[in-house]
């Protein structure tokens, strides 16, 4: 799945960041390398962008680059983290 | 050897210390610190990115000054235009920068990791570099061990807080001992040994001036296999060096050696990061963030929260200057009657108070609106909420190709082009404060206004629309939506036709909110203002006095007795009245000249002469027009201006101006540059005559061809 199909209040790890070389390559230097965790904390009241947390960090991304990024849930919202199969994650 | 050719050098000239960082890091304020109250503000050569220079508060070993630069916030290294460039150069002293004595890295101690990336990245080339963990005050004591972080990199690291001053003496003997013996880090990941491969290939391609140690070219050769490619806008990459990236990257995507390099680093930084802090665990929530931005984000509260905010920056640009702006008019106006008593009757003394005095005038009486606007500017980005309002308003610049962060120069248009322009410089992409700046001018600014006023007053009847709607107020918010259609479609065409320019996906951080500090802002302020007056301030001081002259010569004794004589308009009224000494003037000449020119748009000479005067402000319009009637001091009240108007007829004795005139005319003044100070900020702001020449001939054109349509189409349509 993509960090745009995930819920607001899920905990997602990075799979892999796909698109365009420059928009990788920044996303990868702040940090969203593959098995890092990223809190999806909400969408602005028009819609777009998403609020992520990343390494202690708020971040703001459009949905479109969202789409863009392959994640893996590991904290479903309401679900507890046992419930949801996952891979070791480095913290 | 390397620290011998360092003391040598310091002893003919000063050090030279840069300062680096993430974004949001508090490195200005830290660089204020260190440099007290000298620093300067300059341009980068060629690139309108800010360049800030002050001395360090102590003398170097040598008893020199040492330097120190601000370089622009960075995340990292790597690049692909010219301004992120400026962070490699002035680390590395390549592309004619000084190559420094001392790299500072400041970090945020909230964001550990992530901002030891770039300190990592500097490790790796080798650079004399001290670390400072700054905002420590804003984690718990002894939460991160600066000590050992600087064991691990191998260079001094101390913890500071530049906000409240703590450990900054510290910083300054540190920085004092490491010009002495420049500390070299020892800190570098692991790659494969087929990118090392990869990197020497590289590396080999390398100018001679580019090459120093190993290390530094193996970095660099990272530096280029992860910047370079087809279509960067980097400067200065020898094209064998291209050539060679380019051949690398058909072995190995360009891609997949970002990702390796780029997670090696994580993955050294991940592995050391248990080490980073001491024995208090580290608090990652920031609270207070986190509760305000619920209410501050959210859809109702947040929204309401955000226009009540944005409306007091708007009404205080739009009135609450006024008072100020007033007093700065009167204060001329005083003083330009002063020396008016002082000196005799020349035309000296009318360059003196009409030239001079009042173009000086015309130049500081933009200081209130730049001021407050920066006041703001400054408290927002300060407190962290300009990231929130790009965060709010992003959906809503996104449709114009713009970012979130234009809202707020393009709200400040509609009270003033210039202080909107000068707040530009908070976007961090060129082609988004070009776009910006080029849109800018078509907002409904203040010196508008009474423009419109006279025209609505003039020729619009004071009647309403069903009974109900006043024709004439309608009008005025119809230019106002006018405007705003105008700039939307301005800002959808330019930014797809000439300013392209990669679309850069957005990615916003969202710093924590912290209490702004009034001293930074009041500097930011000051430094503004008189960036502006010197720089944007001459040309609008020259252009004035060159207007002032245009109208005021060739001057005949004859023309002065008659422009003397009290003049009524009742005899103003008479068979042909004598000619003001406007009309005789070279501008007036130039308006008869461009009468042909301008009748399809329903104009004649008489406005003409009013749109050239209205070069130096638009609202000189009204006085220039009151001139060219003889109307001696107006005042405040133009209603004998309205009257004249009226009353004005042509040769053949119908109407002069008709509501299809005044709206025409209007539509001129909504879409024209007529702007001396709007176009001499943005040629400052652009370091170029190129872009103001554009803005001037696309704003004029755009202005000509839709006058010319509402006037001929109103008149086939028979108004």
């Amino acid at each position: 799945m993509t960090l745009a199909q995930s819920r607001i209040g899920d905990v997602v790890a990075i799979e892999a960041v796909e698109g365009e070389r420059s928009f990788r390559r920044r996303l990868l230097e702040l940090g969203l390398v593959p098995g890092t965790l990223v809190t999806f904390l909400g969408v602005a009241p028009l819609g777009d962008p998403l609020q992520l947390t990343v390494r202690g960090c708020q971040l703001s991304i459009r949905r479109s680059e969202a789409l863009q990024i392959r994640v893996r849930v590991t904290e479903a919202l309401g679900a507890p983290a046992s419930l949801v199969p996952s891979a070791p994650v480095s913290a | 050897m390397q620290a011998s050719s360092v003391v040598v050098e310091a002893e003919t000239r000063p050090s030279h210390v840069v300062v680096v960082g993430n974004p949001n890091v508090g490195k200005t304020t830290l660089f204020n610190r260190l440099t007290g109250q000298n620093a300067r503000v300059g341009n980068y050569p060629g690139i309108t990115v800010e360049r800030k220079v002050g001395t360090l508060k102590q003398l170097d070993a040598q008893g020199m000054p040492n330097e120190v630069v601000d370089v622009p916030g960075c995340y990292s290294l790597s690049s692909r235009s010219p301004e992120e460039q400026i962070a490699l150069w002035s680390v590395l002293g390549m592309h004619g920068f000084q190559i420094p004595d001392l790299v500072v890295c400041v970090v945020d101690a909230g964001q550990l990791t992530r901002n030891l990336y770039l300190a990592l990245q500097l490790a790796e080339f080798r650079v004399p570099l001290v670390i400072v963990i700054n905002m420590i005050d804003e984690v718990p004591e002894k939460a991160i061990d600066a000590a050992e972080i600087g064991e691990i990199f191998g260079v001094p690291c101390l913890p500071v807080s530049a906000r409240t001053g703590l450990g900054v003496d510290d910083l300054r003997t540190t920085i004092a001992a490491a010009l002495k013996a420049p500390p070299r880090p020892r800190l570098a990941p692991k790659y494969a040994t087929e990118l090392v491969r990869h990197v020497d290939r590289v590396a080999e391609a390398f100018p001679a001036e580019w090459r120093r140690n190993v290390e530094h070219d193996r970095a660099l050769g990272l530096w280029a296999l992860t910047s370079v490619e087809e279509d960067d806008e980097l400067e200065g990459i020898p094209s064998d060096l291209r050539g060679r990236v380019l051949e690398v990257h058909r072995e190995m995507s360009g891609t997949s050696i970002d990702e390796a390099v780029i997670t090696a680093r994580y993955a050294l930084l991940d592995d050391l990061e248990p080490r980073f802090y001491g024995k208090v665990p580290p608090k990652h929530e920031r609270l207070g963030t986190k509760r305000l931005d619920q209410v501050l984000l959210h859809p109702v509260f947040g929204f309401a929260i955000f226009i009540a905010l944005m409306l007091l920056v708007f009404q205080s640009l739009f009135a609450w200057s006024d008072p100020a702006i007033s007093l700065i008019e009167t204060a001329f106006g005083a003083l330009a009657t002063l020396v008016t008593e002082l000196l005799p009757p020349s035309w000296f003394r009318d360059l003196v108070t009409e030239g001079v005095i009042g173009g000086v005038g015309n130049v500081v009486v933009f200081l209130p609106q730049i001021l407050l606007l920066f006041l703001f500017i400054g408290v927002l980005e300060d407190s962290g909420y300009m990231a929130r309002v790009a965060y709010l308003m992003d959906r809503v610049m996104r449709v114009l190709g713009l970012h979130g962060r234009a809202f707020v120069p393009m709200l400040s248009g509609f009270a003033c082009a210039v202080p909107a322009i000068l707040a530009t410089r908070t976007m961090e992409r060129q082609r988004d404060r070009l776009l910006t700046m080029l849109v800018v001018p078509l907002m409904t600014c203040s010196a508008r206004l009474p423009v419109y006023t006279l025209i609505i007053a003039a020729l619009f009847p004071p009647t309403d629309l069903f009974g109900a709607l006043p024709v004439q107020g309608l009008l005025m918010v119809g230019m106002y939506l006018f405007s705003l259609v105008v700039s939307l479609i301005a800002a959808w065409v330019l930014g797809r036709t000439v300013v392209k320019g990669k679309s850069v996906p957005l990615i916003l951080e969202l710093p924590p909110y912290r209490l702004p500090r009034i001293s930074t802002t009041l500097r930011m302020m000051w430094q503004r203002s008189s960036l502006f007056l010197k720089e944007a301030g001459s040309v609008i001081l020259v252009c004035t006095i060159v207007l002032w002259a245009l109208l005021s010569f060739p001057k005949s004794d004859d023309v002065a007795a008659v422009a003397a004589s009290p003049t009524t308009s009742h005899q103003l009224e008479s068979a042909r009245p004598h000619p003001t000494p406007i009309e005789q003037s070279y501008g007036g000449q130039l308006g008869k000249l461009l009468e042909p020119a301008i009748e399809p748009l329903g104009f004649d000479w008489r406005i003409g002469v009013g749109i050239i005067g209205a070069f130096a402000a638009r609202e000189v319009f009204v006085s220039t027009m009151g001139l060219v009637y003889g109307i001696g001091d107006m005042g405040d009240d133009d209603a004998p201006l309205r009257e004249q108007i009226r009353s004005s007829t042509r040769p053949d004795g119908s109407p002069a101006y008709s509501p299809l005139t005044g709206l025409s005319l209007m539509v001129f003044f909504a879409l024209a540059c007529q702007c001396v100070s709007t176009l001499s900020v943005v040629r400052r702001e652009t370091r170029s005559w190129r872009w103001p020449a554009f803005l001037f001939g696309y704003m004029t054109l755009l202005a000509y061809g839709t006058s010319f349509l509402v006037y001929q189409g109103g008149t086939l349509l028979g108004f």
